[in-house]
């Protein structure tokens, strides 16, 4: 019988036999067995792991890893319509190209010497960012668009003293899963929620001037808003924050600010969001990439808990460097619990991927972006709203989303999406959970990726699926 | 522009130690050093300190003392000084320490490094209070103050990176004194006379996953805040001394005694740099908390400083009622030695002994050995 | 051994890159967008029109206008200016286990049956993603000892948060919620056991390290009440001591009624050696990108993988993954769920590269991971405590696991020249920059090198005479390393904006403003 080889493992240089005997003679230790003696016995794991037999060649790993992501069907075959705080946009090759680079995908906490480069594009995100969104300052990008809107509503709280926020009715659900575990214990001790119009789904101003008290420290506002509308009040909103003492915090999608109004022009103080869609893949919800951005006020950024750079002289010469961390006495780093909230590890990447996006798209590319979304779901909404049965409940302009109610179908969207999913399509996000009162309604999320003949094919499909 | 820079040596600090004897105040006692055969170690410390300055010659201008107290250090260094005073050579008091640390103040400058011990720290303070950054090169047996480098080739560097406005902010420092003569006859009392400004080096360390000192007066900011919020009604506290208890006074808007112990009650002044008696007449019949800090270079809690907070004053108050406060830069500065009391009462001591929380943020506690 | 490595002759690039933003040339395109078709213009009008007056952008966003190639040469150019794992050894990041992230799991990831899933598709759509998810979560249940996973966190951060959050829960749950305020941690813990408690609320008190570096179990008992929420501690910490106490400290923490969780960012040195379950732990984590190879991304995206004991599941964030016969689901429906800690289901590219990396390898593979990383990291201490100025923070005679934090306070007091200034000479020899420690510097001029499990024996032995060699020069020629770096990219940066708040600028339009003032 063949003797089976005795396995080297390429990824562990050391596991070679004779290296492995060389160092352990040198490290004057006969077995490695004796490197663990710090461990009390008892603790000891003394059986084997049980896992899986290896797959010791990388062509062996490859088929049975990507057979199983075979089973899974990608919006790449698929026609989608999903949103909902998750976006398929195209991805420039450009920025696949640049976030592949081995120096900026497997580079972590290096100096602002050593990684200088790093530094320098997250320096070139932030200022791209903060000006999308009519702001002044960020940081190194958060987790996603929901924590960094617990974040916001904290910052409130802190900057006022004030220890209750506004959130409109309108957030989704399971956003405010997030918002609520970050608030929960906090400066904050309460949120109230704000009514929407049920006609425009648009915030109800009297109801927002009825709830702000002595205790707001802030009313946070989404803008397009998780049922896709475009907000039109926020000056109004604006001014009623400020004139109560309280802050304006926005949560946008950064896709529509080449079209849409910043939240900075209409009195915002503190803007978050999650800029996925700029040049991220949707990686099942992994693209996720949080922002916080706020005005160049001191005692607003004292409040940010995200790690930051400086841009800054040389010490001899002309050129720039930056600065490994500013202002870090706010760093969960430099004063562990006196820290504003924690900070770490987060999406550096996805801002890299950004900040390419951002410079491969200019302003031109971001206005075209977003006039081309705009025309295509507006035309999505026509074309839907030709169907007898379907309804559009909001009148309200909308950027890339918008609600379709199928009362009238006597189907439920699940079962709508079960159909259309035979015909290889996703359909709109079902709303009947989250929104009972809206009925049997979905999100239908359109971008610049699908065609008019994508669209024309959704109607026809829909149209038959309710018959 | 050259930076301005002030040296004093006191020449005849630290002669006491190598031969036995407790320090040098007093002329009796140095006549009696040098006869055992003592010689002067202050300016050998002066000179490894300002060795730490090299490459600063054409930045620096000094100012100070003729002879021993300084012109003979710094005249074989490549340093531009000027010698001002009219102090005779020869054998230098107390006097002549204040005087000379006035005249180099008003020569305008931005440092006064000093070599000697306590008691050439409490000469200084008593000539420039806050007034000029001042940082003590250690030369001196007893080092109770806190306004000294931690050996005089690091007092140097905190110097250097002073001046070369790296960063480094100040802080003040507690200028302690033992009673000389107490101290030989086996017993112990050291006061707190006063506070220095010294250079507090905010470490800049350039790596991501760690970040800059706290600023010192955020924290010390934060840990009164805490204090304060904590307060119960109708409960006495004795705020004893020191920088980080001034802060609570501050945060409460009530005057504050930097070298005494205060008296609150419902956030109320109740008495002012209170004495024995006057506390334990105070606490008498009513729940009290004491909060203290540390107090010098040695770490002390309890014995240095605040005496008036006496053994009868914490057995009535009660273990569980004294409350630790101080910033955690000052806790890491004990390098890992515990905090000690010394109340003069062994019971009290021990009760003392152990492990204490102490307070250094909001809702930010540190576990800290305490030892007597 | 150290003698015969040959230092290099190294110089990185120095592109003098300008900002990108100064780079822009009017009227240049980087890519173009499809504009909507005919019958869409004229069903829908112009795009204008269909946004509110009040609503439109007037001005312009202040992005550089730039053509393709000018983009990609400057990101690539940039990416030149920064030493990922891929192009240089970065031991010295320690706790931080840089190691090799296979090529393989990167373009497993870049099929798009990953990077091309929303993240609300219909369950039958995504079986092979959440079989993944499921397995993956069979894999760290095995090698935690633990009963349920959780792989929402984005970080290791999050990961603490959320168990911070689930203690919270756990405590409110029996009526405790009010009466137990304060959770304890150690001084060598990583700074998030002490935030992320604080985050959710709670009072953390520190406990300092006993002679031998070990927390003090004596402060614990001290430390211990009815108020004790939880212990928060990091195992070994990053001196690299195992704490053989630690099934004390659990015991002790529990007869309070507290809860135990261990932060095991270092778990590279344990693999399948020691688990956090057996010892008594409640719930522990993971960085899936650090021990389990998923790139580091320049800080991120990552995954803290969170696992938990039976009576703590139930208040996990949802969705849960599970299985049912053959079919895979997501359950949302759990009423004593904290809620979430971020958006959809966690960094599933990230749990890819677990699962292919965990399958790549298998028990003797985990194992030979953890043993290289431990021998690694003690043959790497011969090394280093043999060069002048060296020392090693506490533990003496003791064996430490995968991570060692030394001291060049000798060094310093001899020379003057701190950990810093090393930090700054050793990218002249064209290695990474190590890292210090974590704030506060109980322990002064540190530095923690971590040489895991991919690194060779000659990486160790360059990492070593770099180190040596750079000693050699603070004790000849101090000022050559106190002035570095001198073959660097940049040359030295004025740090002042890192206290001094003034001094910030974080944005390009600042930045013009700032120099145009002060001509």
């Amino acid at each position: 019988m063949a003797k089976k080889r005795s396995v080297v493992y390429p990824y562990i240089p050391n596991s070679v036999a004779a290296t492995r005997s060389e160092m352990l003679e040198k490290t004057g230790v006969k077995d490695v067995e004796e490197l663990y003696v710090g461990i009390p016995k008892k603790l000891r794991f003394k059986r084997p792991l049980k896992l899986p037999k290896p797959l010791l060649s990388e062509l062996e790993l490859k088929r049975h890893v990507s057979g199983i992501l075979g089973k899974n069907k990608s919006c790449e075959e698929h026609l989608s319509f999903l949103g909902a705080g998750c976006y398929q946009h195209h991805v420039p090759s450009v920025v696949d190209t640049v976030i592949n680079r081995g120096e900026f995908l497997t580079a972590y906490s290096g100096s602002n010497y050593s990684d200088m480069g790093r530094f320098q594009v997250m320096f070139e995100y932030v200022s791209m960012l903060t000006d999308l969104v009519g702001m002044e300052v960020a940081g190194f990008p958060m987790y996603d668009g929901s924590s960094s809107g617990g974040t916001a509503l904290r910052i409130c709280a802190r900057v006022t003293g004030r220890p209750e926020v506004l959130v409109p009715e309108t957030v989704s659900p399971l956003r405010m899963k997030v918002i609520e575990n970050y608030c929960r214990n906090s400066e904050i001790k309460a949120i109230h929620r704000v009514s929407c119009h049920p006609d425009t789904g648009l915030i109800d101003l009297r109801d927002v001037k009825a709830k702000l008290t002595a205790n707001t420290a802030g009313v946070y506002l989404e803008n397009p808003s998780y049922l896709g509308m475009i907000e039109t009040q926020g000056r109004e909103v604006a001014d009623l924050a400020h004139e109560n003492g309280s802050l304006f915090a926005v949560g946008v999608n950064p896709m529509s600010l080449g079209v849409l109004a910043p939240p900075g022009d209409y009195g915002a103080d503190i803007v978050s969001g999650d800029t996925q869609p700029l040049g991220v893949h949707m990686n099942y919800g992994g693209g996720a990439c949080g922002f916080v951005a706020v005005r160049d006020v001191e005692e607003h950024i004292a409040e940010l808990p995200a790690l930051m750079t400086s841009i800054a002289d040389l010490e001899e010469g002309e050129g720039f460097g930056f600065t490994l961390f500013a202002w870090a006495e706010r760093l969960s780093y430099a004063a562990r619990e006196n820290a504003k909230e924690y900070t770490g590890t987060a999406t550096a990447l996805w801002s890299t991927a950004n900040a390419v996006y951002l410079a491969l798209m200019g302003p031109q590319g971001m206005k075209d972006i977003g006039e081309t979304i705009l025309q295509k779901s507006h035309y999505a909404k026509k074309l839907l709203a030709e169907i007898p049965d379907l309804k559009m409940p909001f009148p309200s302009t909308h950027f890339n989303e918008f609600v379709v109610n199928f009362d009238g179908t006597g189907k439920t969207v699940s079962q709508i999406n079960a159909a259309l999913l035979k015909r290889k399509i996703f359909g709109g996000k079902d709303l009947s959970e989250e929104f009972p009162r809206l009925g049997q309604c979905a999100l239908y999320c359109v971008s610049e990726i699908h065609t008019a003949k994508d669209l024309k094919k959704l109607a026809r499909a829909l149209k038959e699926v309710i018959a | 522009m050259k930076r301005k820079v002030g040296l004093i040596v006191n020449p005849i600090a630290g002669m006491g130690g190598k031969v036995g004897l407790k320090g040098t105040d007093g002329p009796e006692i140095l006549k009696k050093a040098i006869l055992i055969g003592a010689t002067p170690e202050s300016p050998r410390r002066a000179i490894r300190a300002l060795e730490r300055l090299a490459g600063l010659e054409d930045a620096l201008h000094f100012f100070t003392c003729p002879g021993a107290m300084g012109e003979s250090e710094l005249a074989p260094s490549g340093f531009d000084h000027t010698v001002i005073g009219s102090i005779a050579p020869g054998d230098t008091t107390a006097e002549d320490t204040e005087r000379a640390a006035r005249e180099i103040r008003e020569a305008g400058v931005e440092l006064l490094l000093f070599v000697g011990g306590d008691g050439t720290a409490r000469n200084i303070y008593n000539a420039v209070g806050d007034q000029v950054p001042v940082l003590g090169i250690p030369a001196g047996v007893k080092m109770h103050s806190a306004v000294f480098g931690t050996t005089p080739r690091n007092a140097g560097e905190l110097a250097k990176l002073f001046l070369q406005g790296k960063a480094v902010g100040t802080r003040e420092a507690e200028v302690m004194d033992i009673d000389e003569d107490a101290f030989r006859d086996q017993r112990v009392s050291a006061r707190l006379y006063g506070y220095l400004r010294i250079p507090f080096e905010r470490r800049l360390v350039q790596s991501v996953k760690a970040g800059a000192a706290g600023q010192e007066d955020t924290v010390v900011r934060a840990i009164a805040l805490d204090v304060v919020s904590n307060m119960e009604p109708d409960c006495i506290y004795a705020i004893g001394p020191g920088t980080t208890t001034r802060e609570v006074m501050r945060v409460l808007d009530l005057p504050n005694t930097l070298l005494g112990v205060d008296v609150v009650l419902n956030k109320s002044l109740v008495a002012s740099d209170a004495n024995e008696a006057e506390l334990l007449e105070v606490i008498e019949g009513k729940p009290a908390r004491i909060v203290v800090t540390i107090i010098g270079g040695q770490g002390y809690l309890f014995g240095r400083g605040n005496q008036q907070i006496s053994d009868r004053v914490i057995e009535r108050v009660g273990r569980d009622n004294i409350i630790v406060i101080a910033t955690r830069a000052k806790l890491f500065a004990l390098n890992g030695e515990p905090m000690l009391v010394d109340t003069g009462n062994e019971t009290v001591n021990e009760m003392l002994s152990g492990y204490v929380k102490v307070t250094t943020g909001v809702k930010e506690k540190l576990v800290y050995k305490v030892c007597s | 051994m150290s003698e015969e490595t040959r230092l290099r002759n190294y110089h990185a690039q120095v592109w003098d890159e300008p900002l990108l933003m100064d780079k822009s040339v009017k009227g240049q395109r980087g890519i173009l967008v499809p504009e909507a078709e005919k019958e869409v213009r004229d069903a829908v009008g112009e795009a204008k029109a269909l946004i509110p007056s009040n609503m439109r952008r007037e001005q312009s966003p202040d992005l550089p206008e730039m053509a393709q190639p000018q983009v990609l040469r400057h990101f690539t150019r940039l990416s030149q200016m920064t030493m990922g794992n891929d192009v240089s050894n970065d031991i010295g990041v320690g706790t931080c286990t840089m190691k090799y992230s296979p090529k393989v799991n990167e373009a497993l990831c870049g099929m798009p049956q990953m990077a091309d899933l929303h993240p609300y598709q219909d369950e039958s759509t995504v079986q092979g993603m959440l079989e993944i998810m499921y397995k993956t979560r069979d894999f760290l249940r095995e090698i935690s000892g633990m009963d349920e996973i959780c792989f929402q966190p984005t970080s290791g951060g999050q990961a603490v948060y959320t168990a911070s959050s689930i203690v919270r829960a756990y405590h409110q749950a029996k009526g405790e919620g009010d009466k137990r305020d304060q959770v304890i941690t150690t001084m060598f813990s990583h700074p998030v056991d002490a935030a992320c408690p604080a985050t959710v609320g709670y009072e953390v008190i520190t406990l300092m390290p006993d002679k031998d570096g070990y927390p003090d179990f004596e402060a614990l008992k001290a430390a211990l009440s009815e108020r004790t929420a939880a212990l928060f501690i990091t195992n070994p910490e990053d001196i690299g001591l195992y704490n053989p106490r630690i099934e004390e400290f659990v015991k002790l923490v529990h007869s309070v009624g507290g809860l135990c969780f261990t932060d095991q960012a270092n778990a590279n040195g344990v693999l399948g050696k020691a688990r956090a379950a057996d010892v008594g732990f409640d719930m522990c984590h993971f960085n899936l990108h650090k021990t389990f190879s998923s790139p580091h991304g320049g800080m991120g995206p990552g995954c803290g993988a969170l696992a938990v004991k039976e009576h703590l599941a139930k208040f996990l964030p949802v969705p849960v993954v599970t299985k049912e016969g053959k079919r895979y689901g997501l359950d949302y429906d759990r009423p004593d769920s904290i809620g979430k800690v971020r958006d959809f289901c966690g960094n599933a590219q990230v749990i890819l590269r677990t699962y292919a990396w965990i399958m790549s390898l298998g028990a003797k593979g985990l194992n030979e991971v953890a043993e290289i990383a431990v021998l690694n990291n003690n043959y790497l201490e011969r090394l280093l405590l043999a060069v002048p100025g060296v020392t090693e923070s506490y533990g003496e005679g003791k064996v430490r696991l995968d991570q060692i934090r030394y001291s060049w306070e000798k060094m310093t007091a001899d020379t003057g020249v701190t950990s810093e200034d090393v930090e700054r000479r050793m990218t002249d020899f064209g290695i990474q920059a190590y890292w210090l420690s974590h704030h506060p510097h109980v322990i002064p001029e540190p530095f923690t090198p971590e040489p895991s499990d991919s690194h060779s024996k000659e990486d160790i032995d360059e990492w070593a005479t770099v180190m040596k060699q750079i000693s050699k020069e603070a004790y000849e020629e101090p000022e050559k390393v106190k002035s570095a770096p001198h073959r660097g990219i940049t040359r030295a940066v004025d740090e002042s904006a890192m206290l001094l708040h003034e001094e910030c600028i974080f944005t390009y339009k600042k930045y013009k403003k700032v120099k145009a003032e002060e001509k």
